[in-house]
């Protein structure tokens, strides 16, 4: 039996979280806590409960029980807005663009920036986007087209300039690699590892078995909505996990 | 890095080099064949007119007669940008307008005592029309935002419910007569004159001109690319032509002569001889030109609009970004009932009256005013200007067909192709672009 080998205050605790959707326990007493510089990946077959958990962080839902702590104190997050306060930032499966808009727009999607007399500056959230997009994606060239004209990983790398520009502290990615190319994806992951090094706890939701064992260092698994346990991911083998995923076997490593 | 964008670029836009002389223009092409469009339906109608149709004074009526319905439309592009619908505006109108003159005609004068001609009179009946309008928008936002009601139901139910509660208000009766003051927000009872006029056009053409020496100045601080000179330059020339060229056709048409020696009379001077005055810029459209630029303002430079377009592409999105899209729901409909008080004023005060079957079918041609200007029912597509256009063209057929004597009949038959027609072009033309949308 192995245990958590971080020490130290907890960049984000989720306790006892339990949600339910008309009588379906969603998530159903899950705890599970994410340290700085380290990528939590979360597990599971659809539908067993990974996307509403984080959903409940995200202030997408609000959790029936359970409490939020973050850096060591009681966090209230009854909304996205409440979210962002926390700088809990996510890149959602579905992106979540509006294709009618352009980068910029889409980058500062309730928090435009504005010129003293309250106008959107438009000038400056470009030359922003510009900015992040050069470090991010240097060949993103279509600042001025709407984001349905963009193809699917340059997509990807507005929603994540989105989620990374605002200084996040704990970043949520939601299958971030599900619709890209092969090189697409390594662009995530050498992404993940720089967001890593920086110090940004991360919570990686993930099917791909070798994206886990090659980004994530804890991974926690769930089925139904139960959490199956948690295991450091250098202790244990691709079929381990597996294991814990189809069957809900709890290998001797987890916790 | 910089190289690097050099290279993978053939996209990029405005780099000058490589574009054809129109595209260097940056012009939106659909505003283009839809001011082409407007323009064809102009020529042909003065053909079969023997040229009564661009006259000064069809031009006039013409404008006089769009501003009303093309009000309402700017408020209806945020309304279907959205994906929602307002089948109410022209009962919203009705209840408004009824309101309106109830309180200039009968309450103030009969319950408060104010006399005809009494300067309160004016403003108060217009904040009557305008809140009535807001009122009744902020509570269909209301059923629809946070009571999830359909917005097609709760306004299908509003235009049955608002212009017989209208009904109730006055009785069924025709109320006039309104007050002076408040005629002079319909149109020909208001204009400006010919000084006046071409200082607004003046005022008009340099706010045309800093708006686009801002816009470049702005981008070229921040290193953006930009458009050749000589390409803002037409650009900037085209439009204050059209301006300047609107306010001298304005300022060719001449209040009839009957009419002049009543004005004198009624000021106890007669009319000299050979005295002509032409009537300029109704004040109606300038209220119409501050709504457009207002709206236009709100959809492109506040981050109300922002919400409103992004809500319109991707309500979950928009949802997830932290927008209280329930409250913007209300703002939304509050804002088209405004706007439904605003149209109620100006038809009203043109009309000179109050009767119930005020702005009856006006939701129909708002819709297809903001349709035809380019508005996508789908949502998140949609500008003021094509809807104030779309009016424009609208208005266009209905006088133009009965000018030229097309029956009753008829003239719905064309107006009805018309929009199945312009909304077919419109799709033809995203499917060549390929949007999606």
């Amino acid at each position: 039996m192995s245990s958590n080998p971080n020490t130290g205050t907890p960049l984000v605790e989720l306790r006892d979280i339990s949600i339910a959707f008309g009588g379906v326990k969603a998530v159903d007493h899950v705890t599970i806590d994410l340290y700085p510089g380290e990528v939590v990946g979360l597990l599971g077959h659809n539908g067993a409960g990974k996307s509403t958990l984080i959903k409940c962080l995200s202030g997408a839902y609000q959790m029936d029980s359970g409490e939020i702590f973050i850096n060591g104190s009681k966090a209230e997050i009854r909304n996205t807005r409440d979210a962002r306060k926390y700088n809990v930032e996510t890149i959602y499966q579905t992106l979540a663009l509006a294709d009618n808009l352009d980068a910029a727009s889409n980058l500062f999607l309730g928090r435009e920036l504005v010129t003293p007399l309250g106008f959107v500056d438009e000038p400056a959230m470009e030359a922003e986007t510009r900015s992040i997009m050069g470090r991010l994606n240097p060949n993103f060239q279509k600042f001025k087209e709407p984001v349905s004209a963009l193809s699917g990983g340059q997509r990807q790398s507005v929603a994540i300039a989105r989620a990374v520009y605002f200084n996040a502290k704990i970043l949520i990615m939601d299958e971030p690699t599900a619709a890209l190319g092969p090189h697409e994806t390594q662009m995530v992951a050498e992404l993940i590892e720089e967001l890593k090094a920086q110090g940004l706890g991360i919570f990686l939701i993930e099917h791909d078995i070798h994206n886990v064992m090659r980004l994530c260092d804890r991974a926690m698994v769930m089925k139904n909505g139960q959490k199956v346990g948690t295991v450091n991911v250098g202790e244990v083998t691709d079929e381990d996990i597996l294991g814990m995923i189809i069957m809900g076997k709890k290998p001797p490593q987890a916790y | 890095m910089a190289e690097q964008a050099e290279k993978s670029a053939p996209q990029t836009t405005g780099s000058g080099s490589g574009k054809s002389m129109l595209g260097q223009l940056e012009l939106d092409m659909r505003l283009m064949g839809m001011v082409g469009a407007f323009i064809l339906i102009a020529l042909a109608f003065n053909l079969f007119t023997d040229g009564r149709f661009v006259t000064p004074r069809n031009i006039f009526n013409l404008t006089v007669q769009t501003v009303s319905v093309a009000i309402m439309a700017t408020g209806m592009v945020f309304v279907i940008v959205t994906r929602h619908i307002d089948l109410s505006v022209g009962a919203v109108l009705a209840i408004a307008s009824a309101m309106g003159a109830m309180m200039q005609a009968r309450w103030l004068p009969q319950l408060v005592g104010l006399d005809y001609g009494n300067p309160m009179i004016a403003p108060m009946a217009i904040v009557t029309c305008l809140a009535v309008g807001t009122l009744i928008g902020a509570f269909n936002g209301w059923l629809i935002g946070y009571q999830g009601i359909p917005a097609f139901i709760v306004t299908l139910g509003g235009l049955l419910i608002w212009r017989y509660v209208g009904w109730y208000v006055t009785d069924g009766q025709t109320i006039a007569p309104l007050d002076k003051s408040y005629l002079v927000l319909g149109g020909a009872e208001g204009t400006l004159g010919v000084t006046l006029s071409w200082g607004v056009g003046i005022l008009a053409s340099l706010a045309v001109i800093y708006a686009l020496y801002n816009a470049r100045k702005s981008r070229k601080s921040h290193g953006f690319p930009t458009k050749p000179l000589w390409a803002e330059f037409t650009v900037g020339g085209v439009i204050i032509a059209a301006i300047l060229g609107y306010i001298a056709t304005l300022n060719a048409y001449d209040i009839p002569k009957g009419k002049l020696r009543r004005l004198f009379e009624a000021r106890g001077e007669v009319l000299p001889d050979g005295y002509t005055e032409a009537y300029g810029l109704p004040i109606s459209v300038i209220v119409l030109i501050i709504v457009a630029v207002a709206m236009t303002m709100l959809a492109k430079k506040t981050r109300l609009g922002k919400y409103i377009f992004a809500t319109g592409g991707n309500p979950d999105a928009a949802e997830l970004s932290g927008i209280n899209t329930k409250l913007l729901t209300v703002k939304i409909f509050a804002l088209m009932g405004f706007l439904c008080g605003l149209s109620a004023v100006i038809a009203s005060a043109r009309l000179a009256s109050h009767a119930n079957d005020i702005g009856t079918l006006d939701e129909l041609r708002v819709i297809a005013a903001a349709v035809i200007g380019g508005t996508a029912l789908s949502g998140g597509i949609g500008t003021i200007h094509g809807a104030i256009l779309g009016a424009l063209i609208m208005q266009s057929l209905q006088s133009g067909m009965a000018m030229v004597g097309v029956d009753a009949p008829l003239q719905n038959i064309v107006v009805g192709s018309v929009l199945v027609f312009a909304v077919w072009i419109d799709i033809q033309y995203r499917k060549r672009l390929g949007i999606k949308v």
